[in-house]
């Protein structure tokens, strides 16, 4: 019997803002314990939650993003349950009205095109951390408050492997929109999972089992792998999947369970009395789209189109945002596309994966990088020298203009000077001579070689070939 | 519309509400909320069909707040009130999960 | 110096302090030595920061000496203690809160200090400002000064009787469902419930946050007047607060006339199982209205009758939540059972912390929003809340103000209710309407039952109707005097 997966995602993601969801401690996360807390953060009697509204603005900017239909209308609620994290014992949340509804991100699976459906976005509180002593457990407060947003997926992804096509979409897409840094490591973007199997030909989804909270891309990837086998060993022994919370234990390798349906909390929704409804009008949702950037499916049809680059440089060119702008801006700065394109794509993305740097992190920039590409272009110096020079720049930055006219790395293009070396280079090879004139290519790139030892690599090499065949009467 | 009982069954509604009360004040608590509740069912005599629900004091939307830090409070006021802290963090019974 | 406060009213004492007559260090002076004295009966006071109170009027006396005269310069004001004072206890008469000291102040609280007042004292209430006669205080019980033998009214029973009893210029106090009006009719002082929105919640601990707001209990309505200028509007910390502008309410009652007001007397307030004496009196004071010339007819309010279900429905539900963070983690009373668990701590310091109003109203709270409940209950009672808001709008355009009984009886024995709690509900039938309405609402006294007890007449005006309500409750005054 084949079964059919069905995977849902609900992805938290923390909001780039400077302050709280609800009120104006920092967010900053090095800090330490207990010290970004409020009457608010710590739900003191008669503290009140005060709606951020650039955590409003981030979140409808991520479902323009997403495609979502912006709600006119939206409120938050109270989610009852206690636990040491969430100080009110309640969290403020979204349940009936959020703000975004639908959507969907486009991912690849099995190298077709498929639309993988978004039910809706709401926005929430984060809960403090606990930390877990040999005797006794510590609360420490400053994360409660963070404002999260929670991406809500159909059950539309059908492997592991088409969860993380989603997921790395969905990454790229909020940091391209600058919503969120979506840093794994900061438990910047967690994850719930839903998943269900049925035997193929069943239309309704199977019984769906949550596993709740996973930091790493990695860590969904093994639970969805493991799960996907548990269920299929349960189901083909002839036993039945039973709806529950589990979690995934990366130590053990395996889902553990945590509450059965009977156990499932009761969390009594209720409309948030404190904070009023948000009404949009057209105008702010207008304004804030106005905000966005381009999505990166539209990035790199826009590269295509405007800089006449191949399809795949345009890819990998626009799958991070900091490289597209480098890329951009270096094209500002005068250089050839095609060139930038190439050299980004070689050297550039090959050195930041060497060095495991960021873009951002290195001293190179465009314009230095332009002028490079430029010196190359205009024969000012030779690709030798380029690449020679390359690794410098990228490690200390620098004006490459300066060091050309410095070092004296200047190409020779001087037809005299070559004609000079050409000479000494014929009488030298005659054997060499006689095989090109004999018929063998391979022999003219010799002397070309040799003409550009002689000049110290600074010969311009098209011209060496041209001044070699001359002098031969080729 | 949900089936009304005229009972409230008040261990599983103590259960989430975390009080461990005695069995001489449950037996008092519900014979005093089922009275409660027998009142409250009066709402049953109305026709509500269409009407919206009023969930807040005012009929007011839209009130925000600037994305801009405030001072936080000193962590001594606030552990000072903690029944007990250890290592700058308020600390709870070792929680099993 | 020997001031009365009996009689004192923060007008007087405005005069007093502006004419050098005595300071506010003398005049706080008096209040001191007047709760020593007097509340011993009473017990209308739960804390008392002599030293506090005293540097807070010798600032205000400073602030004088350096040019300022406001109405509030210098009034000690008792507290309720539901409001976070920086630096003071504020346990809502609850055990559960044992130990917290605020570390901030309420917005009140800070609108008080910045006019110049001093928040002396901190009164006795309900428990978590639940119940109507403040005899569910996890500390002491409060008698009402005009019969020791009576309740004060509730929630805000401490503050009507620290007025009533003279160990009180002023106080503030809360209204969810009438704990500022009835306790004022109850000990015969006059207390406004200000328009949901008026003034900031933030820092007065949360009963139902959809219905609380803060209000003065005090001697008269022009007191009430100049407490309310001090303590509303817009506030940063509260976005439930609409921004509108304060009007000076003590200047506006100048020339208050019942001439050509507008009278509305809903048939539904006076209705049998009333104490007949109270309906008689509060016929009378609206027959009064009518011979200084104003316009009396009667209105229908026709969803009265469902205001105590909606009400302990909505209320219960939203305490349920807001009373979620009293658990024994972060500040206040703590107790673990002997398993030592996290689930013994949140049980014990509930269970032991909380008196059983508190957790009666909980249970209920917690048990309309729960799983398959929720539409039964919770949801048909927003509905119906719709109803009575829809009632209040449309009577407003046919009348000015509306007169009613604030409550069926005067102050009720001692221990009468407290077996009984629906009879303690029902006693709120006049009072809840406003508070589920959004609207502003007044108690003034109207006259006194054959045992001498007071009674209050209850106006109702439109939400942010201040002016004209406080002008109309002052003309009133003047008449039934």
């Amino acid at each position: 019997m084949k079964y059919i997966v069905s995977i849902g995602l609900e992805t938290h993601v923390q909001l780039k803002t400077a302050t709280k969801m609800f009120c104006g401690c920092n967010l900053s996360t090095d800090c330490p314990p207990n010290t970004n807390i409020c009457p608010v953060c710590m739900g003191l009697p008669g503290a009140l939650p005060l709606m951020n509204k650039e955590a409003v603005k981030l979140t409808v900017m991520s479902g323009l993003m997403l495609g979502c239909e912006i709600s006119k209308y939206s409120k938050f609620d109270r989610k009852n349950y206690f636990y040491p994290d969430m100080v009110k014992n309640y969290q403020i949340s979204q349940n009936t009205h959020p703000l975004c509804i639908g959507g969907g991100v486009d991912i690849t699976a099995n190298g077709a095109p498929k639309h993988i459906r978004i039910n809706h976005i709401h926005l929430e509180e984060d809960a403090a951390k606990i930390n877990h002593y040999a005797r006794h457990s510590g609360i420490d407060y400053n994360r409660c408050g963070t404002p999260l947003m929670e991406i809500v997926s159909e059950p539309d992804m059908s492997s592991p492997d088409e969860a993380m096509e989603y997921l790395t979409t969905l990454k790229q897409i909020l940091v391209y929109a600058g919503v969120s840094d979506c840093n794994l490591e900061d438990g910047n973007m967690r994850s719930d999972v839903n998943i269900s199997i049925r035997p193929e030909g069943q239309e309704q989804l199977g019984t769906k089992i949550e596993i709740k909270n996973m930091n790493t891309f990695k860590g969904i990837y093994a639970a969805l792998e493991h799960e996907i086998a548990r269920q299929t060993a349960v189901v083909s022994a002839g036993g039945v999947i039973q709806q529950e919370t589990r979690r995934w234990d990366a130590d053990l390798g395996e889902t553990i369970t945590m509450r059965t349906k009977e156990n499932a909390h009761d969390y009594r929704y209720f409309p948030e009395p404190d904070l009023l409804p948000v009404v949009l009008d057209d105008e702010t949702i207008d304004s804030w789209r106005k905000l966005l950037p381009e999505l990166p499916s539209q990035k790199k049809d826009r590269f295509v189109e405007q800089y006449a680059i191949p399809e795949y440089d345009a890819n990998v060119l626009s799958a991070q945002l900091p490289v597209a702008d480098f890329f951009e801006k270096t094209i500002a700065c005068g250089a050839q596309p095609k060139m930038v394109s190439n050299w980004i794509m070689t050297e550039l993305l090959r050195l930041l994966g060497e060095s495991g740097k960021e873009l951002a992190d290195i001293p190179l920039t465009p314009e230095s990088f332009a002028s490079l590409l430029k010196l190359l272009d205009k024969k000012t110096i030779n690709m030798p020298t380029a690449k020679e020079l390359f690794p410098e720049l990228f490690e200390k930055g620098g004006d490459p203009e300066a060091m050309v006219k410095e070092r004296g790395l200047g190409q020779v293009s001087d037809s005299g000077a070559i004609e000079g070396f050409a000479k000494q280079v014929i009488e030298a090879n005659p054997k060499v001579v006689e095989d090109f004139l004999g018929g063998k290519g391979p022999a003219l790139q010799f002397l070309v070689g040799q003409i550009m030892k002689l000049s110290r690599g600074k010969a311009n090499p098209q011209m060496a070939a041209e001044v070699i065949k001359k002098q031969l009467g080729v | 519309m949900e089936e009304k009982t005229q009972h409230i069954d008040v261990a599983r509604v103590c259960e989430l509400a975390h009080f461990d009360i005695c069995a001489e004040e449950m037996t008092e608590f519900q014979a005093q909320l089922d009275n409660i509740l027998a009142y409250v069912n009066k709402l049953d005599e109305l026709n509500l069909d269409g009407i919206e629900p009023t969930m807040y004091g005012q009929p007011v939307v839209n009130s925000f707040r600037e994305d801009v830090v405030t001072p936080s409070l000193p962590r001594e006021d606030v552990l000072r009130n903690a029944p007990d802290s250890a290592n700058d963090e308020i600390k709870v019974p070792k929680i099993v999960e | 110096m020997d001031l009365d406060i009996s009689k004192m009213t923060i007008a007087a004492a405005a005069d007093g302090m502006r004419a050098k007559d005595f300071s506010s260090v003398e005049l706080t002076q008096a209040v001191l030595k007047a709760i020593k004295e007097k509340d011993t009966e009473v017990k209308a006071y739960l804390t008392v920061d002599e030293e506090g109170a005293l540097a807070g009027a010798k600032e205000a006396d400073d602030r004088r000496a350096a040019g300022e005269s406001g109405d509030m310069l210098g009034i000690p004001v008792a507290m309720k203690d539901i409001f976070n004072v920086k630096g003071q206890p504020c346990t809502c008469a609850s055990k559960i809160l044992e130990g917290y000291i605020a570390p901030f102040d309420a917005t009140v609280t800070r609108k008080l200090r910045e006019a110049g007042a001093i928040p002396a004292g901190r009164v006795n209430m309900d428990e978590f400002a639940m119940g109507s006669s403040t005899e569910h205080s996890a500390f002491q019980i409060t008698r009402n000064p005009v019969a020791l033998d009576r309740v004060p009214g509730g929630s805000s029973g401490g503050s009507a009787a620290a007025v009533a009893g003279g160990t009180a210029i002023a106080s503030l106090g809360t209204d969810t469902g009438g704990s500022i009006r009835s306790p004022a009719s109850y000990c015969g002082c006059v207390g406004l419930k200000p328009s949901y929105g008026r003034v900031s919640r933030y820092g007065v601990t949360a009963f139902a946050s959809s219905l609380d707001q803060v209000g003065p209990i005090v001697k008269n309505v022009e007191d009430a007047a100049i407490l309310l200028g001090a303590i509303a509007g817009a506030d940063p910390h509260d976005q439930t607060v609409l921004n509108r502008e304060v009007p000076d309410y003590r200047a506006a009652l100048a020339g208050a006339s019942l001439k050509g007001l507008r009278i509305g007397v809903p048939k539904e307030y006076f209705i049998d199982g009333c104490d007949p004496e109270v309906m008689a009196s509060v016929r009378k004071a609206i027959d009064m209205c009518a011979n200084a010339g104003a316009e009396v007819r009667e209105i229908s309010l026709p969803h009265t009758e469902y205001a105590i279900a909606v009400y302990y429905i909505c209320a219960t539900a939203e305490a349920s939540a807001n009373l979620a963070r009293f658990d024994g983690i972060r500040y206040g009373f703590r107790k673990v059972g002997p398993e030592a668990t996290l689930q013994s701590l949140y049980d014990r310091s509930r269970t032991d912390g909380f008196g059983k109003e508190v957790k009666r109203r909980i249970i209920l709270g917690t048990y309309v929003l729960s799983s398959g409940y929720y539409d039964a209950y919770y949801n048909r009672a927003l509905k119906a809340r719709t109803l009575i808001r829809n009632d209040f709008q449309k009577a407003f355009e046919s009348c000015d103000v509306i007169m009613t009984p604030v409550a069926p009886t005067a102050a009720y024995k001692l221990n009468s209710t407290v077996n009984d709690p629906l009879k303690a509900y029902l006693g709120d039938i006049f009072t809840v309407p406003a508070n589920l309405a959004g609207i502003c609402g007044i108690s003034v006294p109207c006259g006194k039952t054959s045992e001498n007890l007071p009674v209050g007449l209850q106006l109702l005006g439109p939400a942010f109707g201040e002016v004209e309500l406080l002008r109309a409750a002052a003309a009133c005054e003047k008449e039934f005097a």
